[in-house]
């Protein structure tokens, strides 16, 4: 498919005008290897995510014209329980980042975080069995889709709580920097954390203070049925770096190149001492906000449009006209990643789930005090 | 009569509300008119429902503000546990302002929330946290069992003239419908109810805990009976209901998901054991969740709590 919406069109329905601020890949592209590790990555988001779907039985409680029901009245009977927000739509954004890491340095995440996980290096197996709530899972079957933790990787967790992972990463910056270790810290955060009051102490510490972080702002256009535009009083939240001093950029997050050579920069900068940036990525959600992709879409007129940039789609034309991907290299991909995934669910479904007694509480903790 | 269930039961509470009364209004995450569209909004919520930014220490101060100088917010914290971003406006703020301002200034807002386990959405989605609101001075605090308290007390919170936090189970969203009268009625704040009659044991529920000590006494009829409290609100606490009770039964079990530590539970039995000790012939029991952050896993969150076959063992143990 071709990329029928120009990057201006795509920004102005981003809601964002044409930003003087937005970079294009300046730096030299990588290496043919590392953009088809980088596409292996992508497809890894999507495929994990897209089998969810079957694993999950969505219910609905909502009554339509319900003024004291909750956004969250749904269930799942399926083997995946509680709530599940998916990333499908933004892979380049956590590819493109997490391919300028390295595997020391630190991510937070949010509600949305399996795509964060994933690129930064998660396996199937635990994740797939972490969503499933077993003991195999990378949280011990404890945290669940939004509490994805793995001390090896760098993953400082998904959270739940809107903002929270802002702050938490910057004092992973902190730490680094205390410690004198060249690793740096990133923060994924919607647009729609970005209005809570942790974003702006933050980005004031972490400028105060020159911490090496990077907030990586998703701004997909909505935060659970709340469109941008209700809710940001200026339509780029790149533009708020200014109060702070630092860097805003915004980046078009269906493109990974894009992405990558803001993030190289950045992680560049922070590393070198030259403090935080923050970066938005415009992008958009292609399932429902959450609901394993069960659950109605917001804006089904708009999401037509954002389908033609579908950021995978959008790579792979970009690296066949290169002559780096062949059609049949595409579709060979696409299988592995997918036999991949069915490897996890068949590992996750054997998993024993664990027992009360094995409860990873803190030392000294009486449970049944 | 008709059939309501729980969210329906809030709903029309908050609408007769607005319409009685202009200053009444709700403001939150996900609340207006962008979600709910139905024709019913445009007649009636125009300008009377405020959806915000993911901002609640912002919104809820906004709210105690608007409260201070005339209006009635009832402000919507999606899940309970979000209220950690916002516990300053709640208690230093709406929870202080008429004593520190030496009763010049009321501070009539609702804050309606969403709480509870048992939804398998971890650690950050499962709290019960009531007792952090009844530990707090000056708040009120609400947790209807059923469709018919959740609109009368909604309605008597709304027309407060002090902070009320108003607990809705996310179970109980859940659950089917109960038979109610037409129109409207009011429960009052401070008024617990018996929600079944017994001569054995009375067992407090608190929120869900009405309805698994319900299905525990049915489990048990014929063989033990069981008289069920529902104290419907926390702050104020209707003692004298549950002291009444206690004194016919001898024996007092409370039941609720929250942890036990420093729980309501404990905080009731102190109530009772102060007035009535003499009443009791057996120590009173608090069943409750553990102390631990709910895991996400669906079979430990369910160990984690209490449920009816757990509060049928804790009767038989105390009669035995
Ligand atoms: C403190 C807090 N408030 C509200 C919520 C409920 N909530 C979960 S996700 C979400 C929307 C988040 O929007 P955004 O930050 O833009 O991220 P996106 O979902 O678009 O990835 C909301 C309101 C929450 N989890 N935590
Ligand atoms: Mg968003």
């Amino acid at each position: 498919m071709s990329d029928q919406l120009g990057r201006r069109d795509f920004l102005r329905i981003a809601g964002g005008g044409v930003a003087a601020s937005m970079i294009i890949a300046a730096a030299p592209p990588p290496p043919s290897k590392k953009l088809l590790e980088m596409l292996r990555l992508m497809r890894r988001i999507r495929h994990f995510e897209e089998r969810l779907t079957g694993l999950y039985q969505y219910e609905s409680y909502l009554e339509k014209s319900d003024l004291a029901g909750d956004m969250y009245d749904f269930a799942s009977k399926g083997v995946i329980a509680g709530a599940v927000h998916l990333y499908i739509g933004q892979e380049a954004v956590a590819v493109g980042i997490c391919a300028a890491l390295e595997r020391e340095d630190y991510v937070t995440s949010s509600h949305r975080g399996h795509g964060h996980a994933i690129a930064k290096g998660a396996a199937f197996g635990p994740m797939m069995a972490e969503l499933m709530g077993r003991k195999t899972g990378y949280s011990k079957g404890c945290g669940g889709s939004m509490h994805i933790f793995s001390k090896e990787l760098g993953l400082l967790g998904g959270n739940g709580i809107v903002g929270a992972e802002i702050p938490l990463a910057t004092g992973a910056a902190f730490s680094a920097k205390y410690q004198g270790s060249r690793q740096v810290a990133v923060a994924f955060l919607g647009e729609g954390a970005s209005n809570q009051g942790t974003f702006h102490e933050a980005l004031n510490m972490a400028a105060l203070w020159e911490l090496p972080v990077i907030f990586v702002c998703e701004n997909n256009l909505y935060a659970a049925s709340t469109p941008a535009a209700i809710a940001l009083a200026l339509p780029n939240v790149a533009d708020r770096a200014a109060a702070y001093g630092i860097p805003g950029q915004v980046v078009d997050g269906q493109d990974v190149l894009a992405v990558h050579a803001a993030a190289s920069a950045a992680v560049e900068r922070a590393r070198s001492g030259g403090g935080p940036t923050l970066l938005e990525c415009k992008t958009y959600r292609f399932t429902s906000h959450a609901g394993a992709g069960k659950g109605r879409h917001d804006n089904p007129e708009e999401l037509k449009k954002w389908l033609k940039r579908d950021p995978i789609e959008l790579f792979e034309k970009k690296l066949r006209d290169d002559g780096v991907l062949t059609a049949a290299d595409q579709e060979a991909l696409k299988q592995q990643v997918v036999a991949e995934v069915e490897e996890a669910v068949a590992f996750a479904k054997k998993s024993a789930f664990p027992a009360f007694n094995e409860m990873p509480v803190t030392p000294g903790t009486d449970l049944l005090a | 009569m008709r059939e309501l269930t729980y969210t329906q039961a809030i709903s029309e509470a908050i609408r007769e509300e607005m319409k009685r009364d202009e200053t009444v209004f709700q403001i939150g995450e996900d609340i207006g008119p962008v979600r709910t569209r139905s024709s019913l909004w445009k007649q009636f919520m125009k300008n009377r429902a405020w959806q915000t930014p993911i901002s609640e220490s912002g919104f809820v101060g906004l709210s105690v503000g608007a409260a201070m100088t005339g209006l009635r917010p009832i402000t919507v914290i999606m899940y309970c546990d979000f209220v950690g971003v916002c516990m300053d406006p709640i208690v230093n703020q709406a929870a202080k302002i008429h004593l520190m301002s030496g009763g010049q200034i009321k501070v009539p807002m609702v804050i309606r929330t969403p709480a509870g386990a048992g939804t398998r959405e971890g650690g950050h989605h499962s709290g019960s946290l009531e007792s952090w609101f009844v530990h707090s001075p000056g708040l009120k605090v609400v947790m209807p069992s059923d469709p018919y308290d959740a609109k009368g007390l909604m309605k008597s919170a709304i027309r407060d003239d002090g902070p009320v936090i108003y607990i809705q189970n996310r179970i109980l969203h859940r659950l089917g419908k109960q038979q109610c009268p037409e129109g409207e009625w009011l429960v009052p704040l401070g008024k617990a109810d018996v929600k079944r009659a017994g001569t054995d044991i009375t067992v407090v529920g608190i929120s869900t805990g009405v309805m698994k000590a319900l299905e525990a006494a049915e489990k048990l009829a014929g063989k033990i009976s069981v008289e069920v409290v529902d104290p419907r609100t926390l702050v104020p606490l209707d003692v004298d209901t549950i002291l009444a009770s206690v004194k016919k039964t001898g024996h007092l079990l409370v039941v609720h998901d929250a942890p036990r530590r420093g729980g309501v539970g404990a905080e009731i039995i102190r109530r009772v054991v102060e007035r009535g000790f003499g009443s009791l012939k057996k120590a009173p029991r608090v069943l409750g969740g553990v102390n631990t952050a709910m895991p996400y896993s669906p079979p430990l969150e369910d160990a984690c709590l209490p449920d009816a076959n757990v509060i049928v063992k804790a009767i038989r143990d105390m009669l035995s």
